[in-house]
């Protein structure tokens, strides 16, 4: 237990603030908020320890012992020779792939999003607030409702077309756009209402028309909302399972559906410090967006949630 | 559309954003109604491998679903999981914020502790909280390497605990994010109302529970929307963690739906379980739906 509170000491009170006297209160409110911290770091702690000790050690061992010896073995094999049962280039594959999917989808939910969003702030039309009524009650549908119907509209769409989008990586990026949707366009109308009429108006006497308005005047002003927007979707999108599963095929399965046939497969011995490099370096992504943007991240979640 | 042209222009008025809201009014009207319609529809057929809109059967579907005991452990399960995680994270979540508004230093790091697990996948919980709940080098040997030899947590491999085994890993994963609402929600509480109270000497955990959780019923009511949303949608979790097992214990109805749909090609038992799923669905928010927006109507 001592290694797990070098961990959590990062979590002891600092600042500038006056020292407030050591009450029996203070004592049992950090005595808790030290304990709840325990049960949310002990995973990361437990992982990463797991993933840079050799096999024989974690055999002997015990879960939450420091690594006597550090490796990197498990790292390099995890992302480069880990098997999935159909082939063995560890996770690098599923690493290319989610990227892959990740910027077309970005790209392509965000655009379509923050446009309707700014159809429905500013250019109302007859029905585009019922269109809306839909969008945010269908965020509430199972997706399981809707995901077979979808496969043959991508199927039918494809064919007509003569472009594959079932399985393959094209199909995917509509189905993130279609079903971002709901929660974007939610947060870029209500950003969007928030500009006052009178710049729209003035632009709109001055010549500019929906695009002009969009492009000169909306979007330099609303950085801060499309920078929230593509935390809420680099996170959601790259934790995707269901739809990578589903949309895709093994050859274009992104990292978390690679993940969880590495680790989940049955053949051969179990290398559980391979298995938890991968798992840390499958979620090695959104933790890096999510310190690194701290605020924001919570006013994505937050403004996609409470305002729902 | 044509009656709607009181102003000259009519059907082209607007017409820029019209074209523009395209993707928005198909994505609401051919997959959110209309996929949904359709999935509905064929739940009431015999499709196996393909869509067989003519072989009408009625509720054969639904009666072989609810005689299905898979169907009845997933159901189980979600019952068991849904009560517990909804409990668990509105106690936790609010818990950890007011003890975050206490005034105390270091915050942000708490805060930042707390909510760290919502960025990561649930495959990544799950694959996490296996490896810790593993019966031969996770907590259970390490108790037992600190000398109580008795000592059994294994609840992955035990039937009738599995589903405890998913809760503590989904409770970890989200319950910091209720932890955050919460924490907005008692931000928005007047500081007034807490200087009343110390004035009238009414002690903390009394004001807590009496006046300032009763202010709070909005957030309470977004949070255990949230919370009965994403139990509902619990999948990637099982599939890491437990795959279902040991046995069927830990099925659950996104999966079972899954399976039916895309594994043992009887697409119909699929379609009539998500339908059952959208139905649990319903019987959540058409209340919710009625108490935010119709009540505001009403005054």
């Amino acid at each position: 237990m001592a290694d797990v509170s070098v961990l959590s000491s990062r979590a002891e009170p600092r600042g500038t603030k006056p020292t407030r006297r050591l009450s029996s209160t203070n004592i049992m409110l950090y005595g808790t908020l030290l304990l709840v911290s325990v049960y949310y770091l002990l995973p990361l702690y437990v992982m990463i320890v797991t993933s840079l000790k050799g096999m024989p050690e974690i055999r002997l061992g015990n879960v939450f012992a420091p690594p006597v010896e550090i490796t990197f073995e498990p790292w390099v094999k995890a992302w480069a020779e880990a098997c999935t049962g159909i082939n063995c280039d560890g996770l690098s594959r599923g690493f290319s792939n989610s990227v892959a999917i990740l910027i077309p989808s970005i790209v392509a939910s965000i655009a379509v999003a923050s446009i309707s969003g700014y159809a429905l702030a500013h250019w109302r039309f007859k029905g585009s607030e019922a269109f809306f009524t839909i969008l945010i009650f269908g965020a509430f549908i199972p997706y399981q409702v809707m995901i077979y119907p979808i496969v043959i509209i991508l199927r039918e769409v494809g064919g007509a077309l003569g472009i594959q989008l079932m399985g393959s990586i094209w199909g995917l990026v509509i189905v993130h756009t279609i079903f971002g949707m709901p929660i974007l366009t939610l947060l870029f109308r209500n950003y969007f209402t928030s500009i006052p009429d009178e710049l729209f108006k003035a632009a709109r006497i001055d010549g500019a028309g929906f695009w002009g308005i969009f492009f000169k005047i909306m979007m330099p002003m609303s950085l801060p909302i499309f920078v929230v927007a593509i935390i809420l979707q680099v996170t959601g999108i790259w934790n995707d399972f269901l739809f990578g599963v589903i949309y895709t095929k093994p050859e274009t399965y992104p990292m978390t559906v690679q993940l969880n046939n590495i680790v989940n497969s049955v053949q051969g011995v179990k290398e559980y410090n391979v298995n938890m490099a991968a798992t840390l370096l499958t979620g090695l992504v959104p933790l890096t967006i999510y310190f690194v943007s701290g605020r924001l991240f919570v006013r994505g979640i937050a403004a996609g949630a409470v305002k729902g | 559309m044509s009656e709607v042209a009181r102003k000259p222009s009519g059907l082209t008025r607007n017409l820029t954003a019209k074209i523009a809201s395209i993707p928005m009014i198909a994505t609401a009207l051919v997959i959110f109604i209309g996929c949904t319609i359709w999935t509905i529809y064929h739940s009431f057929t015999r499709s196996r491998l393909l869509p067989a809109p003519d072989k009408w059967v009625g509720l054969d579907q639904y009666e072989r679903l609810w005689s299905t005991r898979r169907w009845l452990v997933s159901i189980e399960n979600l019952a068991i999981y849904g009560v517990c995680s909804l409990v668990l994270s509105l106690l936790i979540g609010f818990t950890l914020a007011a003890l975050l508004d206490r005034k105390i230093r270091g915050e942000a790091v708490f805060r930042t502790i707390f909510l760290y697990p919502f960025a990561l996948s649930f495959i990544v919980t799950g694959l996490a909280w296996q490896w810790i709940l593993n019966p031969d080098f996770g907590i259970q040997s390490v108790v037992r390497g600190w000398g109580w030899e008795g000592f059994a947590f294994d609840p992955l491999n035990s039937a009738e605990i599995a589903i405890y085994g998913i809760l503590i890993a989904g409770i970890w994963q989200g319950s910091g994010f209720i932890m955050v609402i919460m924490l907005a929600g008692l931000r928005g509480i007047d500081d007034e109302i807490w200087k009343a109270a110390r004035v009238d000497g009414i002690p903390t955990w009394k004001t807590y529970i009496f006046i300032i959780i009763p202010m709070m019923r909005p957030v309470f009511v977004t949070a255990l929307v949230l919370i009965a949303a994403s139990i509902i949608k619990v999948y990637d979790l099982v599939v890491a963690q437990t795959a279902g097992g040991p046995g069927i214990a830990t099925e659950v109805p996104a999966k079972y739906v899954i399976e039916k749909m895309f594994q043992s090609q009887n697409l119909a038992q699929g379609f009539a379980a998500s339908t059952m799923m959208l139905v649990s669905v319903l019987v959540v928010l058409i209340p919710w739906a009625y108490l935010e927006f119709g009540a505001k109507k009403h005054g």
